[in-house]
């Protein structure tokens, strides 16, 4: 069982956010593997654990990348590749492109991807990879059985669940409720070391294009108004709260 | 005018209030056009008109009486390709923004998610989990659109009918290997999270599982859904399917109570856009409190039950 995963670096999930000249500014800031893409490693891990294989992470972004690729190496996965996207101006359809480009000669029976990165929350590359590649695709999946050439994925839907089969090679996106990441040990993390992390440009997979999509500016969400505490005795704060809500900002 | 269409969803038969919503924000892109995908759907188009719709496409096919990933790409794709919408507003569900990334990339297209404003021209959606607003155009003509729910207005019913054309699309070998094998649906009474007009969370200073009754209580009152915070999942006091924040739902309900939950700001990206919140923890500092509309200081056990029957008197 070949599995490829694709893996996004993002800010910590604690990390402040400054704009400068409507960009965010990245510098000094903590980066992580995006929380959704730890769970689809971790499943891929465990299936490669229980029926062999070989497990390949990708990931597009800059030299700064190669930190989550060597965290996604010490957490057990056997290969590297970082798709150099240094500089370039990327939208989801380009970086979608391109990993699916990166991916597209190797043999591999699934990949796994988040569902949305945290960061820039668009919520699109799994399924635009998926269709690049031409597979079926489960997406916010929350249980993944692998059996006889098929994929049984749970998936959240509002309200519920549906439970979709679909032949591999497929690709599924991880939703949180799939598993519980590990961390890496020091034994893994010496041996990431000495793994394989090939690196290939843009160019090189002949990807190109501009963005369809244009940010024009990021601004910082309006500051709130300060809101009203009560803090009487019980009941006195309740009545307050009850006559807030209902006349004043009359939502109930 | 440029035609923007907005693809309807619906369920068991009833279409849903995102979709009242999206026309909403149509109206302000072009002339509005819908289309209704599905099985025994054709009914629930002609009464889009009253809501400002002039023309509705319908794809009313048995094999779409489930909803899969490839089925509902290749219709929408097919019908995109003929009719040449400028935009394609699509809600950003379960279903939505499954199918729409696939869409896009097939058609080439670009796509703007989540959107949650639309202000001189540009569209405005809330990146880095909600700190953070981007505001972002299409360089296209065309493009599509992801809608998050519950933000937009809903536009309220009118007078008219809309034309009605309905298509057939082929479906191809490579559209019908994925099989639903089964729907599950919560056995709940309660709204949907995503859906809720107000909900009702709890957190870790719930202190046990069995006080969850205190919110569910509070919500039943309300006629709200239940939310909880991590600590409150991760401590298997909830289901995850329940959490709220940067690992869970993303909701932005009218109300938003938070019972004794410190308001992380893992927390905060998942309900910072609800319109009012009430906090109510023990801690005066909680960080939950600089984010409250309104706040209670004090004891939940106190003071959710009092609230719970206040509310009662008050509804009654
Ligand atoms: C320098 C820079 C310039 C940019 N310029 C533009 C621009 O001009 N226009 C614009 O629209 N956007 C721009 N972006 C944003 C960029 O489009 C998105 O970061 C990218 O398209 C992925 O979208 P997303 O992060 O929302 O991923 P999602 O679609 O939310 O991610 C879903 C899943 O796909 C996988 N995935 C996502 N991204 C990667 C990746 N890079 N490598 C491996 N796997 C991945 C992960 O598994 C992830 O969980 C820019 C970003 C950067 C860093
Ligand atoms: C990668 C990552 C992702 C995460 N994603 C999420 C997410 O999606 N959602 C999420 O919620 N968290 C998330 N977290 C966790 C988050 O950081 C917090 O740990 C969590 O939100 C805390 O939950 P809590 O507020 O219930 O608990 P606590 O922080 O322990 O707060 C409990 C609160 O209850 C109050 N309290 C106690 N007793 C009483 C009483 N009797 N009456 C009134 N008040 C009382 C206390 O004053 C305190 O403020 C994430 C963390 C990480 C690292």
């Amino acid at each position: 069982m070949n599995i490829v995963v694709l893996i996004k670096q993002t800010f910590d999930t604690e990390a402040k956010i400054a704009i400068k000249e409507g960009k965010i500014v990245a510098d000094g800031v903590t980066q992580i593997i995006n929380p959704y893409d730890e769970f689809a490693l971790e499943e891929a891990l465990r299936i490669k654990e229980k029926s062999g294989g070989d497990v390949l992470v990708v990931s597009a972004g800059g030299e700064k990348v190669k930190e989550a690729l060597r965290s996604a190496l010490a957490m057990g996965a056997d290969r590297a590749l970082l798709v150099e996207t240094e500089g370039a101006a990327v939208d989801e359809g380009i970086v979608a492109s391109a990993l699916a480009k990166a991916i597209s000669g190797l043999s591999y029976n699934l990949v796994l991807s988040g569902w949305k990165a945290i960061d820039d929350n668009s919520a699109q590359v799994g399924g635009r990879v998926a269709e690049t590649l031409g597979l079926p695709q489960v997406n916010v999946v929350t249980q993944l059985t692998i059996e006889d050439g098929k994929a049984l994925a749970v998936r959240e839907v509002e309200g519920g669940t549906e439970t979709v089969e679909v032949p591999l090679p497929a690709l599924i996106t991880a939703q949180r409720g799939l598993n519980e990441p590990r961390y890496p040990n020091m034994r893994g993390i010496m041996q990431a070391k000495k793994k394989e992390l090939k690196v290939v440009t843009l160019s090189e997979l002949g990807v190109s294009g501009a963005p369809q999509v244009a940010v024009k500016n990021v601004v910082l969400p309006p500051a709130k108004q300060a809101g009203k505490l009560f803090r009487d005795d019980v009941a006195t704060s309740v009545a307050q709260l009850v006559q807030a809500l209902r006349n004043e900002a009359k939502v109930i | 005018m440029a035609k923007v269409w907005v693809v309807v969803e619906a369920k068991e038969g009833q279409i849903k209030k995102v979709t009242y919503e999206m026309i909403g924000l149509a109206s302000q892109l072009g002339e509005v056009e819908a289309v209704v995908v599905g099985s025994g759907v054709k009914d629930l188009a002609p009464g889009l008109g009253a809501y400002g719709v002039g023309k509705v496409y319908v794809v009313d096919q048995p094999e779409l009486a489930e909803y899969t990933t490839a089925r509902y790409t290749r219709v929408l794709a097919e019908l995109i390709g003929q009719e040449q919408p400028a935009k394609v507003l699509i809600a950003n569900t379960a279903q939505g923004r499954d199918f729409a990334p696939r869409v896009a990339q097939r058609l080439g297209l670009g796509q703007i998610s989540d959107v949650t404003g639309y202000e001189q021209g540009q569209f405005v959606r809330p990146i880095y989990s909600g700190k953070a607003l981007a505001q972002a155009e299409a360089v296209a003509a065309q493009a599509i659109i992801t809608v998050r729910p519950n933000v937009f207005n809903a536009v309220s019913a009118g007078a008219g009918t809309a034309e009605v054309v309905e298509r057939t699309v082929a479906l191809q070998p490579n559209d019908l290997l994925e099989v639903v094998r089964e729907v599950a649906k919560q056995v709940s009474v309660r709204p949907e999270l995503t859906e809720a007009n107000i909900i009702c969370s709890g957190g870790r200073g719930l202190k046990e599982p069995a006080n969850f009754k205190l919110i569910e209580d509070l919500a039943d009152v309300l006629g709200a859904a239940v939310g909880a915070s991590r600590a409150a999942v991760d401590a298997g006091w909830r289901h995850h399917s329940f959490q709220v924040g940067q690992t869970g739902k993303t909701v932005s309900p009218q109300v938003y109570f938070a019972i004794g939950i410190s308001g992380a700001i893992q927390h905060l990206a998942g309900m910072g856009s609800s319109k009012v919140i009430v906090a109510i923890n023990k801690d005066p500092e909680a960080n939950i409190f600089k984010v409250a509309d309104y706040g209670i200081v004090g004891d939940l056990f106190e003071v959710v039950p009092v609230l719970t029957e206040e509310l009662r008197k008050a509804l009654a």
